[in-house]
């Protein structure tokens, strides 16, 4: 490997020996990739002319307080997903490879995946947990209509991290045709590193857009943490920002006391699982345990190992928004401002509304990093 | 001498047998008593899996196998526990943990404990070559040796970092994949040949071994012992007899001689 792959203690490649030459091959060809201006104005002409960068920043006009949102919402695939697996996929060509695997909780990875399945060619396979598969058939048949073909994950929990476990898998006999478009900023090294940088075009705009707006820096970014794809592609470029406090939302499901909950910053340990070293929620024999959240997004056990690097040098603060705060959100931004909002997303402007109402001045950017049509039935369901 | 050595050592140009199980799986119980009945099969080393949640390496029957025994509500304080009742019991065995990282970093100490209940190596299935390091120092202060994966696609550089890093035997596998993974029957003579150039210890074969001729297959590839594993936890969870299993595959070993 030619980076270390580290983030203080947390990342690294914890894979088996046979999956290790697949991933140096992706880091090369990653590194070789960004000084080539080729690649890099193809994926630049991709994102604006294709997914229809740059995205909006919204100032929210009824809600309290001062919160701008950047509307990742509004990109092709209807979230910010679509930004990385561009770059994955033009990655995937430039290696010669000829199909594509992918994990997928609720299905918007599987959906970007299969986005990117149909445009640039590939052969497409997603993985799905089969609770997943059966909750969310409608995505299931967005991939299809792309076609992709989504395998129901029966192993475990029959959840997200089965269906990662399941790709791996896949993916220690298939990688010489085969790239797997891991669908966040988690997993072995260079994944967390790669899709950092594909998704840092969310903050490098955002500041960019509030800048140019009010004339100055935010004084909170907020984003909702699962794997943690969209929080660090919004965090990258304020990092340096001192002044600007980061803050990571994590699903406190249905309360921080028990186990029904994703928080794995909040609650987990550092442990090793799908590929880093990086808080898991674990018992005391190193066995994950389930997670929940009304957001699969967000219904994972670990988290990328940026973050973990990000809480412990206290550089990012995170938190947690309970289910019930996350919905109350959904239907808030509904309401006042005409946007249906991924559940996901409900999360980081739970909190968002919290630091409003503490100090009406504070400058907020929210990072609304998907649409809630997915949403919408269980919305219904749980709302109505 | 480690008992992986005077093994090698007793066998001479003979193949070594190794035999997998899960520990815990069903049950503690039944799980020490298909231990011994590999024994009694003729196995020469028993590798033995600690059950994780999350096992990436692993095939259907693993996988399956490791679910049962937490299921059944296996700790890994049980697993130490039937390891250092198997060494109570069979003084000269070596006895291999298989296991995954998040199993080895969870529990503070638990090389060392490995090490205290008679366990001989550690395979860590999601810890390759280049992150090896520090787990081999802490193996080597606690006693315990380490062994890694050498596979077909493994580099030159990292082959090396393998060969010196690995003590008891050298885990190859033939083909790219899981545990279980369909044996083509075709084992990598060149890989073998690769592994003893590094001064690696011991070649030894795994993934994919479940007839006969798989195991003549390997050691006519020049490996020095196979480890079979899927086939005997498969058979085992039909209440199969694992004992004759074991034995007609160890019969080959003693028919077919390694020496090229």
């Amino acid at each position: 490997m030619r980076l270390n792959g580290r983030f203080g203690r947390f990342g690294g490649c914890f894979v088996p020996e046979i999956l290790v030459p697949a991933l140096e091959q992706l880091e090369a060809a990653f590194l070789d990739a960004q000084g080539d201006g080729g690649f890099v104005s193809e994926l630049n002409s991709l994102l604006a002319n294709y997914a229809g960068r740059p995205t909006p920043l919204t100032k929210c006009r009824n809600l309290p307080g001062n919160i701008y949102l950047k509307r990742e919402d509004l990109l092709h695939g209807g979230a910010h997903k679509t930004n990385q697996v561009l770059g994955q996929g033009l990655l995937a060509k430039r290696m010669g490879k000829a199909r594509l695997i992918a994990e997928t909780g609720a299905g918007q990875h599987g959906v970007a995946t299969a986005i990117v399945g149909a445009l640039l060619g590939f052969e497409t396979l997603v993985y799905m947990g089969a609770e997943d598969v059966e909750r969310q058939q409608l995505n299931v048949f967005r991939m299809q209509l792309m076609g992709a073909e989504v395998v129901p994950v029966e192993s475990g929990g029959r959840t997200l991290k089965d269906a990662i476990n399941e790709a791996l898998r896949d993916w220690s006999s298939s990688f010489e045709n085969t790239h797997y478009l891991l669908g966040t900023a988690a997993g072995p090294h260079p994944f967390p590193t790669m899709v950092r940088e594909f998704q840092r075009v969310i903050g490098r705009e955002a500041r960019a857009q509030i800048i140019d707006q009010l004339g100055r820096l935010p004084d909170a970014v907020v984003a909702c943490v699962g794997g943690g794809s969209n929080a660090i592609g919004l965090f990258a470029d304020f990092i340096e920002d001192q002044v600007v406090q980061l803050i990571g939302v994590e699903a406190a499901g249905k309360g921080l006391a028990g186990n029904e909950h994703g928080a794995t910053l909040l609650r987990g340990t550092p442990g090793i699982l799908h590929g880093a070293e990086t808080y898991v929620l674990q018992d005391e024999d190193g066995q994950v345990t389930d997670t929940w959240s009304v957001s699969a997004g967000l219904d994972y056990p670990a988290v990328g190992p940026e973050h973990a690097h990000l809480k412990d040098s206290g550089r990012a603060e995170y938190v947690g928004a309970s289910d019930a705060e996350a919905l109350a959100a959904f239907r808030a931004l509904a309401e006042n401002e005409g946007i249906l909002c991924a559940f996901e997303s409900a999360h980081a402007l739970a909190h968002a509304l919290k630091l409003a109402e503490a100090d009406a001045d504070n400058i907020i950017l929210v990072g609304l990093s998907g649409r809630g049509d997915k949403d919408v039935a269980q919305a219904q369901a749980l709302l109505a | 001498m480690s008992r992986y050595a005077a093994m090698f050592h007793r066998l001479g140009g003979e193949g070594a047998f190794g035999a997998f199980l899960m520990l815990g799986d069903p049950d503690p119980e039944t799980s020490a008593e298909l231990l011994e009945a590999v024994i009694e099969g003729g196995a020469d080393m028993i590798e033995v899996g600690i059950p994780f949640s999350d096992p990436v390496a692993d095939g259907p029957v693993i996988q399956a196998a490791a679910q049962r025994a937490l299921a059944a509500g296996v700790r890994v304080g049980d697993c130490l526990e039937l390891i250092a009742a198997l060494r109570a019991r069979h003084s000269h065995m070596p006895i291999g943990i298989l296991t995954y990282a998040n199993i080895v970093v969870a529990r503070a100490g638990f090389i060392r404990e490995a090490a205290e209940a008679g366990a001989d190596s550690l395979l860590i299935a999601d810890v390759p070559s280049l992150e090896a390091e520090p787990f081999v120092r802490e193996m080597e202060q606690a006693g315990i040796e380490p062994v890694l994966i050498a596979a077909p696609n493994t580099p030159e550089v990292a082959l090396k970092r393998i060969a010196s890093l690995s003590k008891a035997y050298t885990y190859c596998v033939s083909r790219a994949g899981i545990t279980g993974t369909h044996a083509s029957g075709q084992f990598d003579a060149a890989l073998v040949e690769r592994v003893i150039e590094a001064g690696g210890p011991p070649p030894v074969f795994g993934f994919g071994i479940s007839r006969p001729e798989h195991v003549r297959a390997a050691l006519s590839a020049g490996a020095q012992g196979v480890i079979c594993g899927s086939a005997i936890v498969d058979l085992a969870s039909r209440q199969g007899d694992v004992g004759s299993f074991v034995q007609s595959l160890k019969a080959v070993t003693r028919n077919d001689s390694v020496a090229e």
